[in-house]
């Protein structure tokens, strides 16, 4: 009988069944069916970040660009023609320390929003989570955030600025922005593929998101509960973490980072679940 | 000991592999031309109805126009497109059983439901109706080079491609120099690929694939590619995956092919198993199914696509003397006499005439724009007539497909297996020797002459 128990065949006649049948109104996530599947994020990821530069002639330069030249023209208009008030830090590094966590959010919505639909062929020849499309977009904005945080930092040593301990949090607040990132890119990316004006509504939307978060002024122009309900952006929570992080303003983030973070949990599991159930049409439709 | 192993593993091997029971996908019609929606559209049906709208937006579209398969809502307010649309089974009540080891063939004419049913057990698109139970990992081929990315080398495709099928990441650094020298790329593994030739690119993305190690592997006539020898190889590569005792779902068009490996083939028609069985009977079914076409009237001859708003409505193939036949001579003249209905103009119509055997291999397309004939504007019902003067066709049977489109390419009607006609053996060149079976498709006037 042992000889039996550990043939190999008998082994592999216990194999996983996969049933596959029409999927009705809201599904499972399968989180686990994603950890299979974590190789190929990883590849994804990997493709394109190796992909995303090339044929350009500034190459990884655009990473800090983009938010540098913005924090230029924020400085000029903002900070010197107009005074907004900056918790008393030098405006430049007030509106960069917000611009660095904003541009890993704006870039890595857009990306995932657009990232279905720009893998059609993908979608419709093979079988993977498709959640793995926009979680690949979002996570390979991660190392333009680093290159523009190491400006940041150099930036802060050009001030005379030194990262205090709570700089531990740091972590924390960048994931809060991926969550939040990730959760609005399910909902776009899975409504992108029905509906393609979501390609012309998300600029519209990340311009009018980037004035909602204060990164041209602080939220220390609210006063309570208005500022704790402003957390109910979750960009807010990561704008304020990471200026209290970084640069040590007393607008310490307790309250709004917990509105900040609930709203962003909500976002990407309702997300996640609105994307799961439209997921059995995308191959059809895309 | 070695015997009591072997007799459980046939004991073992023998079980189900995959078990298909009344399955079903229905799409609807149109769903290419209109597949996704602007907001406004939907914006507009929301007007219409508010509430079942609302609900779509949730995510029922798929679903909101099965209740209504033939045509119009039940709702009469619905302005709704998605619920007007009309819906096409492209697998209907699929039912069979693949036993662990098995290699099967699937095959049937374009538009039978193939690639559909490949999808369904790939996963890649849900079922409307009925169940699939897959027992082991299952890998699908149903393109090669899936997510090839040009601006990357050889060598990093290799691992993208790889774990896009479903390779683990050990599992391919493995197998890398195996699948490197299978490709014969090894000097260009650095470049990237979008400098390879396209053999290269080809032969490449197959070796990848070759190398995958499923217990199912379902394959979609992939095997088309590359140059003679390399097809060769590929096919060496099949039949030890078939050898190997995995199980392969294989559809092809490749008769030759299906016959070598599969010792069993699935016939489907119109979406339905029509039959099942040892893959010789199978075909010999599905070659005498080919020849259906006796009708000249083409309205209602069953289409891939619904019909848009232009078709064929006849087609007459007639001898020299202007009757309608089905029998010709090597050398014959033939005319294609073709009925066509616009509901609307079609500007610069192009017909493409398509020459096949009945195992769908192409012999040549025949259209009006290259052969340097434009038509004007069609729009009515109209005649059109394609003479071929000299039938450089050798004896069989030839089957005419029919391409209707227009100046921007957008294709009005396609109908494959619209005629058939068969030729006979004949002396062609008068030599009192007859070309018959076994000289191939076509023949050419020859002249001959001693040198020296």
């Amino acid at each position: 009988m042992s000889v039996v128990i550990s043939n190999p065949a008998l082994v592999s006649s216990e194999l996983p069944v996969v049933r596959i049948q029409p999927a009705k109104g809201w599904v499972p996530l399968k989180l686990r069916d994603l950890w299979e599947y974590r190789e190929l994020l990883y590849f994804l990821v990997w493709r394109d970040i190796k992909v995303r530069y090339k044929q350009t002639a500034l190459g990884m330069s655009w990473a800090v660009i983009q938010p540098f030249f913005t924090m230029v023209v924020f400085s000029v208009f903002f900070g010197y023609l107009a005074k907004v008030p900056s918790d008393h830090i030098p405006y430049p590094l007030f509106s960069f320390a917000a611009l660095v966590p904003w541009t890993f959010f704006a870039s890595g919505l857009n990306q995932s929003s657009n990232s279905l639909v720009g893998s059609g062929t993908l979608i419709s020849k093979v079988y993977f989570p498709r959640l793995i499309i926009p979680l690949a977009s979002v996570f390979s904005g991660i190392v333009d955030f680093l290159v523009a945080f190491v400006v940041l930092l150099l930036m802060m040593f050009y001030y005379g600025f030194a990262p205090t301990i709570n700089v531990l949090w740091l972590p924390l607040f960048l994931l809060l922005a991926l969550v939040s990132s990730l959760g609005v890119g399910l909902w776009f990316s899975a409504l992108n593929v029905n509906y393609r004006d979501v390609r012309y509504i998300v600029p519209f939307i990340t311009q009018f998101w980037l004035l909602a978060t204060p990164i041209a002024y602080s939220t220390s122009l609210l006063h309570e509960p208005w500022r704790t309900i402003y957390g109910l952006n979750p960009m807010v929570g990561v704008v304020e973490g990471f200026r209290w992080a970084l640069l040590g303003t007393n607008t310490a983030p307790g309250p709004i980072v917990a509105v900040s973070a609930a709203a962003a949990v909500v976002i990407l599991v309702s997300g996640a679940f609105y994307f799961r159930r439209m997921e059995k049409t995308f191959a059809d439709v895309v | 000991m070695k015997t009591w192993n072997l007799e459980l593993e046939t004991v073992f091997m023998s079980d189900i592999a995959i078990k298909v029971e009344g399955l079903g996908k229905r799409y609807r019609i149109g769903a290419n031309q209109q597949a996704y929606k602007t907001l406004k559209e939907k914006l507009n049906e929301t007007a219409a109805t508010p509430f079942r709208a609302l609900r779509s937006l949730g995510g029922r579209n798929g679903h909101s126009s099965v209740g209504h398969a033939n045509g119009h809502s039940a709702n009469g307010h619905s302005n709704g497109r998605a619920s007007k649309a009309p819906t096409i089974w492209a697998v209907k009540d699929v039912s069979f059983e693949i036993n662990r080891g098995e290699v099967v063939g699937i095959i049937g004419r374009n538009g039978a439901g193939k690639s559909t049913l490949l999808k369904i057990l790939s996963r890649i698109t849900d079922p409307t109706e009925g169940y699939a139970d897959i027992h082991g990992r299952i890998a699908s081929l149903l393109e090669v080079g899936t997510g090839f990315q040009p601006e990357l080398s050889g060598r990093e495709n290799i691992y993208l491609n790889g774990s896009i099928l479903g390779m683990k990441h050990a599992e391919i650094r493995r197998k890398f120099d195996e699948i490197v020298a299978f490709a014969e790329v090894e000097k260009f593994i650095d470049t990237p690929v979008k400098h390879y030739s396209s053999g290269m690119y080809v032969r490449l993305a197959f070796a990848v694939a070759a190398h995958l190690e499923p217990e199912i592997l379902l394959v979609d006539e992939v095997l088309a590619v590359g140059d003679v020898d390399f097809q060769k190889k590929c096919l060496g590569s099949m039949q030890s995956v078939a050898d190997s005792g995995r199980t392969v779902l294989l559809v092809s068009h490749n008769m030759a092919l299906i016959e070598s490996l599969c010792k069993r083939a699935i016939l489907l028609d119109q979406g339905r198993v029509s039959s099942s069985g040892p893959t010789t009977e199978v075909i010999a079914d599905y070659l005498s199914k080919a020849k259906l076409c006796e009708s000249e009237e083409l309205t209602n001859h069953p289409r891939k696509q619904a019909r848009s708003t232009a078709w064929f409505s006849s087609i007459q193939i007639l001898n020299r003397a202007g009757e309608s036949s089905r029998d010709f001579r090597a050398g014959d003249e033939l005319t294609v006499k073709l009925g066509i209905e616009a509901g609307q103009p079609i500007l610069q119509p192009w017909i493409g005439i398509r020459l096949r055997t009945p195992t769908d291999q192409l012999i040549c397309h025949i259209a009006n724009r290259e052969a340097g004939y434009q038509l004007p504007a069609l729009s009515g019902s109209s005649e059109i007539q394609c003479q071929l003067s000299g039938l450089n066709l050798l004896p069989g049977r030839y089957i005419v497909d029919l391409v209707l489109a227009d100046m921007l390419n957008r294709e009005y009607d396609n109908v494959s297996g619209a005629a058939y006609f068969d030729v006979r053996e004949s002396d062609v060149f008068q030599s009192g020797m007859p070309m018959g079976q076994g000289y191939g498709l076509v023949f050419f006037p020859s002249e001959w002459k001693l040198v020296r």
